[in-house]
């Protein structure tokens, strides 16, 4: 599927699952994968790194 | 057969690590997102099928503190408690709880305005270690060498002045190896250790880049993680230690999410594999 930001192909792995994050290689942006079911898979804008993130 | 509930908010490597090992123990595993689980007053644990027991895995300390609230409402066992994971999570409560244990700690100093902080470094003199008492990997975590440094700094925090700008969490700067140990346990148990190497400045966060190298565990940081953990109310955890030039360890933090993708790789032992059968056994106690 392609990028929703900048348009180039994303390479989504088939063992991905939903709740990762796929970056795309040209502009960087990130998708957190929301659904996934067999080769439809559906992204939403991640979340960014917030005041509270970390171990 | 056992079922482990992993909850996360961003799906990292660690969590797939931990399902994996439990399916591998052969143990069943629910992957939950807390961004999309809807909790009320008049949930019971029956509504919901978390298994044996929850781990909680969020990367937003906020969000994993609070779902854990949740979670013990309804009694569904989660690890870390919610106890564990609100001191863990805010450095000022950990520091004052390592140090109410007699646990060798870095002197900490603590103010409630800028305009204090400033009174207490002209008494105690600089550098001193400013650090955010919410937040992780090394963010905000700044050595004020002299005034120019701390006016910035506090003229940006009196800015910005979110609530936890308020706080002013001061440490004495340890001189020690350019490295510290993070030690991870598993119920009072050390289960893997590693030195984080400086990759340059003075910090020797993973996060930032520093060098993670095996660290075979001395008897020395085996009782001092072992305490640390009891005094934060035991789980999993991740301490964090320093070799002090004069004192030897102290001990600066305990992580409650405790991250250990790169640790896991040069480790002994499976560290996702031991933490899946801590919790389980935890349960059945």
């Amino acid at each position: 599927m392609n990028c929703p930001e900048c348009d180039a192909i994303l390479n989504i792995p088939d063992d991905a699952s939903v709740g990762e994050i796929i970056s795309c290689p040209d502009c960087g942006a990130d998708f957190e994968i929301s659904k996934k079911e067999g080769s439809n898979v559906e992204l939403k804008q991640a979340e960014t790194v917030g005041e509270d993130w970390g171990e | 057969m056992s079922k482990v509930c992993i909850v996360f908010d961003r799906l990292r490597t660690e969590e797939k690590m931990l399902q994996k090992e439990a399916y591998n123990l052969g143990h069943d595993t629910l992957m939950l997102d807390a961004k999309i689980t809807q909790v009320n007053t008049d949930s019971k644990k029956e509504d919901f099928d978390l298994g044996d027991v929850v781990l909680e895995r969020c990367v937003s300390y906020f969000r994993g503190l609070h779902f854990t609230a949740s979670l013990e409402f309804m009694d569904i066992p989660v690890l870390n408690k919610f106890e564990v994971a609100n001191i863990c999570g805010n450095k000022m409560f950990m520091t004052l709880l390592l140090k109410k244990n007699n646990i060798p700690t870095p002197k900490t100093y603590f103010s409630f305005s800028s305009e204090s902080a400033a009174e207490n470094l002209d008494k105690v003199g600089f550098p001193l270690v400013i650090k955010p008492v919410i937040g992780s990997w090394g963010r905000g975590v700044m050595p004020l060498k002299d005034k120019d440094a701390m006016e910035a700094v506090f003229e940006i925090r009196d800015i910005t002045d979110s609530p936890h700008d308020r706080i002013y969490y001061l440490q004495e700067l340890i001189q020690r190896p350019p490295r510290d140990i993070r030690v991870i346990t598993a119920g009072d148990e050390p289960i893997a250790a590693m030195y984080r190497k400086s990759s340059g400045g003075f910090k020797t966060n993973i996060a930032l880049g520093a060098d993670p190298e095996i660290c075979e565990i001395t008897k020395e940081m085996e009782d001092m993680a072992v305490k640390a953990s009891k005094a934060m109310g035991g789980g999993i955890l991740g301490i964090d230690m320093m070799e002090d030039d004069e004192r030897g360890l102290v001990v600066h933090e305990v992580n409650n999410t405790v991250e250990f993708k790169g640790l896991a790789r040069v480790a002994q032992r499976n560290i996702p594999k031991e933490m899946i059968e801590f919790a389980l056994k935890h349960v059945r106690k």
